[in-house]
């Protein structure tokens, strides 16, 4: 009895053993996979439940959509002949609602793992980016991200951390791109598009996580290279539901807008919400505030679009969707409403345009072989995406990205302008 | 009057609004502590689960917002009760479940199952309502008496013009949380000091077996301590929701770790520690947010704690076994 139990654990032990090869070994997987596979697998992770739980399911129908669309235009047929399959990941954690580093390094080792996956579609937080980037590029594995905006993910930075990017890439390799604008761009963009809007004083808010927190601290830069005065600048606790002291502390500062590098989850919308209840909004104090926020499940989450009317703006890298003009942007736009009978989040743009990336990639590549398509990926050139056409440069960056500004107006986003970083030299100063 | 006096008395606001919400949850902590020297870490989920029970009733009534006549002066009175009933009565059921039949196990064993209801609690209103932020509609009528022209009149008799105080706001939203919290620990206070229950509560906590052997049955005097503790919780998440008009389903845990610092604060198992703790607390929160910079805020707070259980391990009013010393 005491030895078939004995038994039992070597054989678990043995099975243990001869699983972990595979996990160990990320580095080595670079060898060719059979060019005959038939299937080729997309894995995407980003968070599909939490606080950006419409967010990231808006990007997974945008990223079907795209396959879909290709097959379309093909006959019916995958690029380069493939069956492509995309496998939804979600990595958020169901104890915080909110991203997951563990989650996410545990998605990207599947990925790895897994023979027939090709490109890591991921992620949308930054914070898990930097994760994953690791892994994938330790096993040379191409990843392509639909809204990672952090600057120092793909090159160096004032504001960034010591040792980016190369932190991220072990083996020296590129194997990381993006289709949409950094916060380094944004940020400044957001600063300069402030003065324009007539405002003179800034208080800065984050959420201490890579992406807000980078964003303030591009603002800040940009805003006191430019005049724009900072008033105060605070940081507050992502879980934390009562901002009132904090607010209090803002109306004092006599700031004429509030500046939040927030995401869904981590406390923009009762910033705005108490900001309303608080009388700030009656006093004249407005909130600008970045992409993390560009969705209308912001409206949801703050009890009511109405609050938001006229004292609320957002920017975004790239048009909204129902403003794309390009042909490829009406077909996604009509498509995705048609399909799905809902408006696609702002992200789902990058999504769809990001997958289309990935199978143009496996078309030129022609075989499933992990690094063919990670050289394909990188040398592109010419793509027509959805609002420009670009390539990606030597650090994996789209060469063309603009950012948005919006206002919330009439119960959604309005006035959408271009705005960048030296709009405010020629822009003519509101007079109110 | 000055900016920064100003920012200071709004502060001061706040902080007792903190504290009020705060107070009804530490006392279940220390009442339950008092008695079974539990510390009941699923507590402050309760005070959540009040949040999302009273959401759903206001829902299914469906009163116009804000609320006005017999909405006001019955529905409301009506909700905050069934959520206390409702509360109070999840409260029971888990410490019948849970925790009764760990009642002579090693204290480590209840204190496990309570961490574990909690996570169990808070994932199941991840999946009730979504683990996202949920907006509390603004049911309560909210009108600012710094602009009520009585009040204006009242205080310009005093020679001060506070019009002119653009930082300070005291609303009807201020006055309603004070009105519900203050009575509510005032009549615990009296209801322990003076009802049978309450004498054979603090009998119980005293010594467990001679208050048996005296006749009282202790399982019910176990039991109505945990309906009455859960029963505050869940007003206060109610009264919080209208307050505030937002939450998520981890509020319950970052409250109910205010609240325990409180208690152990105001020194545990002792009633009117918890109420005093429960209101420093408030003020240090709303102190720090303003003053420090809020993501100093926990390092504050837990700072004090751990200072307090080094060096004063019984509170400020003193911590005993029993809620006799009231």
């Amino acid at each position: 009895m005491r030895m078939k139990r004995y038994l039992g654990l070597v054989l678990l032990i043995t099975i243990a053993l001869m699983a972990m090869p595979a996990a160990n070994h990320g580095s080595n997987a670079v060898k060719p996979v059979s060019a005959q596979g038939e299937k080729i697998k997309v894995y995407t992770s980003w968070p599909l439940s939490g606080g950006t739980q419409a967010v990231g399911e808006s990007m997974l129908k945008a990223a079907e959509l795209a396959l879909a669309h290709y097959e379309e235009d093909h006959d019916g047929a995958g690029p380069a002949g493939f069956e492509v399959e995309i496998v939804g990941l979600d990595d958020a954690s169901p104890t915080t609602g909110a991203w997951d580093g563990t989650i996410e390094a545990e998605n990207a080792q599947r990925c790895v793992n897994d023979p027939e996956c090709m490109v890591y579609f991921g992620t949308y937080n930054s914070g898990a980016a930097k994760v994953s980037m690791v892994i994938t590029n330790e096993a040379g594995i191409a990843q392509i991200s639909p809204a990672n905006s952090y600057a120092g993910l793909t090159r160096a930075c004032e504001t960034c951390a010591e040792g980016e990017p190369d932190i991220y890439r072990p083996s020296g390799e590129v194997n990381y791109f993006r289709t949409n604008g950094t916060d380094d761009f944004q940020g400044p963009s957001d600063a300069a598009w402030a003065v324009c809007l007539g405002f003179e004083s800034v208080y800065i808010l984050d959420d201490t996580q890579a992406y807000g927190k980078g964003l303030a601290d591009e603002f800040e830069r940009h805003a006191e290279e430019i005049g724009l005065e900072v008033a105060g600048r605070a940081s507050v606790e992502s879980t934390d539901i009562d901002f009132r002291a904090l607010l209090t502390d803002v109306l004092a500062s006599g700031a004429d807008l509030v500046f939040g590098g927030f995401v869904l989850d981590s406390g923009g919308p009762q910033v705005i919400q108490q900001m309303f209840e608080l009388g700030l909004f009656e006093e004249d104090v407005y909130f600008m505030g970045p992409d993390g926020m560009a969705s209308p499940a912001l409206f949801d989450q703050i009890g009511g679009v109405e609050i938001a009317n006229d004292y609320v703006y957002i920017s975004f890298p790239g048009p909204l969707p129902s403003t794309l003009e390009s042909e490829a942007g009406v077909r996604f736009y009509q498509g995705y409403v048609d399909t799905y009978d809902e408006e696609p989040d702002p992200y789902a743009i990058y999504a769809y345009q990001s997958m289309l990336v990935i199978l143009d990639s496996i078309e030129r590549a022609g075989v499933a072989d992990r690094a063919a398509i990670l050289e394909a990926m990188r040398n592109t050139t010419e793509f027509e995406g959805l609002s420009a056409t670009f390539g990606f440069d030597e650090n994996g960056d789209a060469t063309v990205s603009g950012f948005y500004g919006y206002a919330v107006g009439d119960d959604t986003f309005i006035d959408g302008t271009l705005i960048t970083p030296t709009m405010h030299e020629t822009c003519e100063v509101a007079s109110d | 009057m000055s900016i920064d006096n100003q920012v200071f008395i709004q502060n001061v606001i706040i902080g007792l609004t903190v504290g009020g919400y705060l107070a009804l949850i530490a006392l279940g902590y220390t009442m339950v502590y008092g008695i079974i020297e539990l510390i009941n870490f699923a507590h402050g989920d309760l005070f959540a689960f009040g949040f999302f029970i009273s959401l759903t009733i206001f829902a299914e009534i469906n009163p116009e917002i804000p609320l006005h006549g017999s909405d006001l002066y019955f529905t409301l009175p009506a909700v905050a009760l069934l959520t206390m009933l409702l509360t109070g009565s999840l409260n029971l059921a888990i410490d019948q479940i849970a925790y009764k039949p760990l009642r002579k196990a090693p204290r480590l064993a209840p204190l496990l199952t309570a961490v574990g209801i909690s996570f169990m609690l808070e994932a199941i209103y991840a999946i009730w309502k979504g683990p996202i932020q949920i907006p509390y509609p603004r049911y309560f009528p909210k009108e600012d008496y710094m602009e009520n022209e009585h009040v204006i009149s009242f205080f310009s008799k005093l020679g001060m013009d506070i019009t002119e105080w653009r930082i300070v706001s005291f609303t009807t939203k201020d006055l309603f949380l004070f009105g519900v919290t203050i009575p509510l620990v005032a009549l615990l206070t009296l209801f322990i000091d003076r009802t049978r229950i309450g004498k054979a509560m603090r009998a119980s906590a005293q010594d467990r077996e001679a208050a048996m052997m005296m006749g009282i049955n202790v399982n019910r005097i176990i039991a109505s301590t945990f309906f009455v503790g859960g029963a505050l919780a869940g007003v206060a998440g109610m009264v919080w929701g209208l307050y505030i008009n937002s939450g998520r389903f981890t509020m319950g845990f970052e409250a109910g770790l205010m609240a325990f610092t409180s208690a152990v604060l105001g020194g545990i198992g002792n009633i009117r520690g918890a109420v005093l703790g429960a209101f420093i607390i408030g003020m240090i929160k709303a102190m720090s947010d303003s003053y420090i910079g809020s993501e100093w805020t926990r390092v504050v707070i837990f700072g004090i704690l751990i200072l307090m259980l080094v060096f004063r391990p019984s509170g400020i009013l003193g911590s005993t076994q029993s809620i006799e010393k009231l």
